[in-house]
């Protein structure tokens, strides 16, 4: 019984490639089924995100569905399996463990890190269970992937730092501000990545926003989408003291800030800092503004600085989390084991035998006057007794481990005959030396 | 030996335990990772607090007449001033940096002649522990507002130059290092003033002069107007960050010249805890 991996990702394949072999969300009943419907295929999910394709399988021969899973992924979209072939990866048993842990960790994303994956792996899986194509295994270990980047999320700072720009800003205006609750932000010019920066700092506790633009009906159209206050583009450095942050993207050629200015702002606020970022090319504000006391310019190089460093220290973090995904993977690898039913038959007729012998040992000892072959004859009647009650059983839990439903069936044995299978390590050998 | 040498190595024991986790959570720099770190340096903070008073039960008056005692003092209101900023702030580097400054503190008191001796009968005063809890406890925050300044000084570089480091990552934001300077300016400079009138007041009724201009009078009075000028800048004329933290720093050299060169180098009237005991 193995899990098995089939797809293709923003790592192997282009986006050429990776849009021919996409499944919409609004029809995925269709492949799943189909999918489940391949003869060495026993459970079924299917992912399929921007970044990657990927088939989620269980079956008791690796090989043969793997061949299956490629023609399959090949055939419903219609396109020759060679031209999809060297995009492939099959991945099986523990590597492929440790593949989906990595993915809904966020580990294998193109941003590591980025929170969206968990929810289209959940959403994915969330097919599955409604078209009951996974069963107990997929169940399983999808919800124990959910409880790994779980983990991985709270125990590591893997999405501790902005990897875009306009987050970037926010997270240096923390840095500098400690909260931006109730500041103020100057829009000078109204670019595009202006208003997503000003959208980030809003939606981050930003109170009063001022906007400004040579075109004044603009800076009131802008200013009532913050529900902010338009300043004409002639006097806004008469407001420049008022602002904790300035933003400035217009299409300005020469500086629309000088130094000087920023100084004499700095003195009318009593030195409280200020943060300034130039997203024109080009630039708006005067490099020596970051030259003032207390003044912090980033231009957009800097923040894409900014958004590298904190891509290096999400790639420090991930080490981390690689070792949370190793524990889990030997976590489920061990409760995989759990589901092979062999170690439960040979318990199970360790038990009987043991019964037996003692029950034999005791009439023994009571009819001391059998002759050697009553005594064998008695052995025999016992021996091919509990054998024939052991044989349907044994046969069940086989049939079982086929269907993967073996659990309840292992579970029950264990419970109504006492068995000590299946148990921890420790407590075995407790009872070992009982 | 007695309990209160005991109890000190105790305690120096527990301060370097606290200053390891401390370190060690700085370095790995999970969310709640100084908790063990904050429970061990208050733990120590306690045990040092008993050992303090078995040695004024030992010695008979305030353990903070000799080199020693002052060493272990200063750790001691250290320790307690920095538990007191830390119940709001919560920072990892801070609380490193600090337990580092208690631990070394604790170390030069160890190296010190520790055998408690009879006491000066200039120093038999009630004024003694009065007039030294002030000064130390405004050294104490002075201290914080020190380690506070420096951080203040790496992160602002670090932001006007664009280049962060790993520490970058685990310091708290400008602002706060800020508040924090602010915070112990307007606690320590009343604190440090209480301690120089109280001294004022002692020296005149033991010596029969309110100033008398000996050598650690003139340097904590230097170190006085620094804080007042600071204290000033900052409540008239909007002083803050990086002005604000070198001057914090500059006024923390001061502290520590007043409090060990001054006995080192200068000797006078306060040269009770010189050296040679």
């Amino acid at each position: 019984m193995d899990i098995i991996v089939v797809g293709l990702s923003h790592k192997t394949a282009p986006v050429s490639v990776r849009e021919t072999v996409a499944f919409p969300p609004e029809a995925m009943q269709a492949p799943l089924e189909q999918m489940l419907a391949l003869s060495q295929v026993s459970e079924a999910i299917i992912v399929s995100t921007c970044n990657r394709v990927e088939l989620y399988a269980v079956s008791t021969n690796g090989a043969a569905a793997t061949v299956q899973l490629k023609q399959f992924l090949a055939d419903y979209h219609q396109i020759p399996l060679d031209t999809l072939e060297s995009h492939l990866y099959v991945i099986q048993g523990e590597e492929a463990i440790r593949h989906v842990f990595n993915v809904t960790s966020s580990l294998d994303s193109m941003v590591i890190g980025e929170p969206q994956i968990l929810g289209q792996i959940k959403t994915s899986y969330g097919y599955a269970a409604e078209h009951k194509t996974a069963g107990l295994i997929l169940n399983r270990f999808l919800h124990k992937a959910f409880s790994v980047a779980k983990r991985v999320r709270t125990e590591t700072n893997i999405a501790g730092n902005a990897v875009s720009v306009s987050f970037a800003a926010v997270e240096l205006a923390r840095k500098i501000f400690g909260s931006i609750e109730g500041k103020t932000v100057l829009l000078i010019g109204a670019g595009e990545m202006c208003e997503l920066a000003a959208k980030h700092f809003v939606n981050n506790g930003v109170t009063r926003v001022l906007v400004t633009n040579r075109t004044f009906s603009r800076a009131e159209k802008l200013a009532a989408e913050f529900s902010g206050q338009p300043v004409l583009f002639e006097n806004f450095h008469d407001h420049l003291h008022q602002a904790d942050i300035v933003l400035s993207s217009t299409g300005a050629t020469s500086f629309v800030i000088e130094a000087d200015q920023v100084q004499a702002a700095l003195k009318q606020r009593k030195n409280r800092p200020m943060f300034y970022i130039d997203i024109a090319v080009p630039r708006d504000i005067d490099p020596r503004v970051n030259n003032v006391n207390n003044v912090y310019l980033y231009d957009v190089d800097d923040l894409q600085g900014v958004v590298n460093a904190n891509l290096k220290e999400r790639h420090k973090e991930a080490e981390q989390a690689h070792e949370i995904v190793e524990h889990e993977i030997g976590q489920f690898q061990s409760w995989m084991a759990g589901l092979d039913v062999v170690p439960t038959i040979v318990a199970l007729r360790q038990q009987i035998e043991t019964l037996r012998q003692a029950e034999l040992e005791k009439t023994f000892a009571n009819l001391k006057h059998l002759s050697g072959s009553d005594r064998k004859a008695i052995i025999a009647m016992s021996s091919a007794l509990t054998n024939k009650i052991l044989h349907p059983p044994t046969k069940a839990l086989k049939q079982a481990q086929k269907d993967s439903d073996a659990q309840q069936y292992v579970d029950a044995l264990q419970v109504l005959f006492d068995l000590k299978i299946g148990a921890p390590e420790g407590k075995l050998k407790a009872v070992e030396s009982d | 030996m007695d309990v209160n040498i005991l109890l000190f190595k105790l305690t120096l024991v527990v301060y370097a335990v606290a200053t390891s986790l401390y370190l060690f959570s700085v370095v790995v720099n999970r969310p709640g990772s100084d908790r063990c770190g904050r429970w061990s340096l208050m733990v120590a903070f306690f045990i040092h607090t008993v050992t303090l008073i078995t040695r004024f039960v030992e010695a008979g008056y305030t353990p903070v007449t000799n080199l020693h005692e002052s060493f272990s003092f200063f750790a001691w209101t250290l320790a307690g001033t920095f538990l007191l900023v830390d119940r709001r702030l919560r920072m990892a580097v801070l609380a490193a940096t600090t337990s580092t400054i208690i631990l070394v503190l604790m170390l030069f008191g160890s190296l010190m002649p520790m055998q408690v001796q009879d006491l000066n009968p200039v120093l038999d005063s009630f004024w003694l522990p009065i007039h030294i809890s002030f000064s130390f406890l405004g050294n104490a925050v002075f201290t914080v507002a020190f380690v506070a300044a420096i951080f203040y000084l790496m992160q602002e570089r670090m932001l006007k130059s664009k280049k962060f480091s790993a520490l970058y990552y685990r310091l708290p934001s400008l602002d706060t290092l800020d508040m924090i300077n602010y915070r112990c300016l307007t606690f320590g400079f009343p604190l440090m003033t209480m301690g120089i009138i109280s001294g004022a007041v002692w020296a005149e009724m033991s010596w029969g002069t309110y100033w008398s201009w000996d050598p650690k009078e003139t340097w904590a009075l230097i170190t006085w107007f620094i804080y007042a000028a600071l204290l000033h800048g900052r409540l008239t004329t909007g002083w803050r960050g990086r002005r604000a933290a070198i001057l914090a720093i500059v006024g923390f050299i001061f502290v520590l010249f007043t409090f060990v060169g001054v006995n080192m180098l200068l000797p006078g009237l306060h040269s009770y805890t010189s050296m040679a005991g």
